[in-house]
């Protein structure tokens, strides 16, 4: 076990909040992370200096990083990190508590885990049609005439569904998520 | 040999030749596979990034389908997302006690539960590669892949993170070559075989989308590739679907088509494109596979033009104004 620190209420939060996030104390400040990965020039900070200002208990600046935003999972810190600290896991929580706290700037990449799990929590499947059509309305208006190839591609060969499938039991998800949301509020 | 089957959301319609593929590959192959009963989306990457204790009851729900009444005890999922997310809520309630005590608590208020360790999540690619075995494989190719250049791409979360990925190298993994191999098919040594298509990230940032799709188009054009192998539909979708917008962005003309592993498997043991669903890619492999001697159904033309003759209307006069 690692020692707490009483000093930065911040760290504790982070550490809690993701899986194994307890590793998170041993960053060495090595830069691995940064340097493996591959979105990382359009990152407001890496993920080495990201560390550093949880470590200086700056939580605002943190939490309103683009950072976690532009993450795309796919785990080459993680693997990486010479004290195995599972990076991409406190990625997602860093993305939970600025969504909880309303504390990011651009709403692009928060809107779009909302809208994607809006179709799943209605009807048990993701909708491919439905989350595209909602997130270009709303983000990028102009990029539909960028993808229209693709679209009319898509259509033509039936790879797109114009409804989202619902699952028999959507009675009984509803409820699990239901008491899952509870129960993640009283933590 | 028995397998619960776990297609998720993508195999239903956009990656549906995946699901064909999988599904006439794994009976001919002699495989069993029982679909999970009324699975539910494993929320891909959002909805983790947004509520812990939400994400990971909806991806237990469908562990607790999948050993509900089935006595099996091993559940082979296609898609990458849907088996990272599987095979991670497994490892991580079974560490996790206060977060299983709420998944559990969530699952109950739906009359569901599950043992974490109870289920056996595998990746179709490691299913094949590992259960039938290259021997098997090779045994059942009629129509080898001769002279076809074909790049393994496995991806990100197949490989990583590394506690999962049945010894694989997390940088540098070669079950898919080895594979495409015993397939006759002559395998690019794709330097760009586990980096990542980006995910989502056309539709938060076309620039980060975009460059990450690039990256992995131009490796495989730079080793003179014919199709890049590829065992993730999200990957597909990116590889092959926004190609296109790609190369507008970037003002280039790469014309790489993407096809899954289990089509170029059929293809291989002599199954007929078409019962493949190979035509449903964007980025055409008629061409390709024409060099494999496989002959691609033509497009159904679209509705005829009405032909032009002497009755037609004429045409404005261009420039305008009175002549």
């Amino acid at each position: 076990m690692h020692r707490k620190s009483a000093s930065n209420p911040f760290l504790e939060e982070v550490a809690a909040t993701a899986p194994g996030g307890d590793a998170l104390r041993t960053c060495l400040q090595c830069g691995t992370c940064g340097g493996s990965c591959p979105s990382g020039p359009d990152m407001d900070h890496t993920p080495r200096m990201l560390f550093a200002m949880i470590n200086g208990g700056m939580r605002e600046q943190v939490l309103r990083s683009n950072t976690p935003w532009y993450c795309v999972s796919c785990y080459y810190c993680t693997v990486r990190c010479p004290k195995e600290i599972p990076i991409t896991e406190i990625m997602y929580a860093l993305k939970r508590l600025a969504v909880r706290d309303g504390l990011y700037d651009d709403t692009t990449a928060p809107d779009f885990s909302k809208t994607f799990i809006h179709w799943v929590e209605d009807y048990g499947r993701s909708f491919e049609l439905g989350l595209m059509g909602v997130h270009m309305i709303r983000h990028n208006p102009f990029g539909a005439f960028k993808i229209m190839d693709m679209g009319v591609g898509m259509v033509t060969k039936g790879r797109m569904g114009f409804a989202p499938t619902r699952i028999k039991a959507l009675d009984g998800l509803k409820r699990i998520l239901a008491k899952a949301k509870e129960l993640e509020a009283q933590t | 040999m028995k397998y619960s089957y776990f297609p998720g959301c993508s195999l239903e319609k956009n990656a549906a030749s995946y699901d064909v593929s999988t599904r006439a590959v794994a009976s001919r192959l002699g495989m069993q596979f029982t679909e999970v009963e009324d699975w539910n989306c494993c929320g891909a990457t959002e909805y983790v990034s947004l509520n812990l204790t939400a994400a990971y009851s909806l991806i237990a729900r469908n562990l607790a389908q999948a050993t509900k009444n089935t006595g099996l005890d091993q559940v082979v999922a296609p898609c990458s997302a849907c088996y990272l997310n599987l095979r991670k809520a497994d490892k991580v309630l079974g560490q996790d006690a206060r977060l299983a005590d709420r998944v559990g608590k969530a699952l109950a208020a739906g009359g569901l539960s599950y043992k974490p360790g109870s289920l056996h999540v595998r990746h179709l690619l490691d299913v094949l590669y590992q259960d039938v075995g290259l021997e098997a494989l090779t045994a059942a190719v009629t129509k080898p892949l001769t002279g076809l250049r074909v790049a393994p791409y496995f991806g990100c979360m197949i490989v990583r993170p590394s506690f999962h990925n049945g010894g694989e190298d997390p940088e540098y993994p070669t079950s898919l070559d080895k594979i495409l191999k015993a397939l006759g098919a002559e395998v690019v040594d794709y330097p760009m075989k586990a980096h990542c298509c980006g995910g989502h990230m056309t539709q938060i940032s076309e620039d980060t989308g975009f460059e990450m799709i690039r990256r992995l188009i131009k490796g495989a054009d730079d080793y003179q590739t014919d199709v890049i192998a590829t065992i993730c539909p999200m990957c597909q979708l990116n590889l092959d679907g926004f190609q296109g917008a790609m190369n507008r962005h970037f003002s280039t003309n790469y014309h790489i088509p993407v096809l899954y592993f289990t089509q170029l498997i059929g293809l291989a043991m002599g199954m007929a494109p078409k019962d493949m669903g190979i035509g449903d890619e964007i980025v055409s492999a008629a061409k390709a596979l024409a060099k494999i001697g496989t002959a691609v159904e033509p497009e159904p033309a679209g509705p005829a033009r009405r032909k032009k003759d002497d009755k037609s209307l004429p045409m404005p006069s261009r420039g305008g104004g009175v002549a």
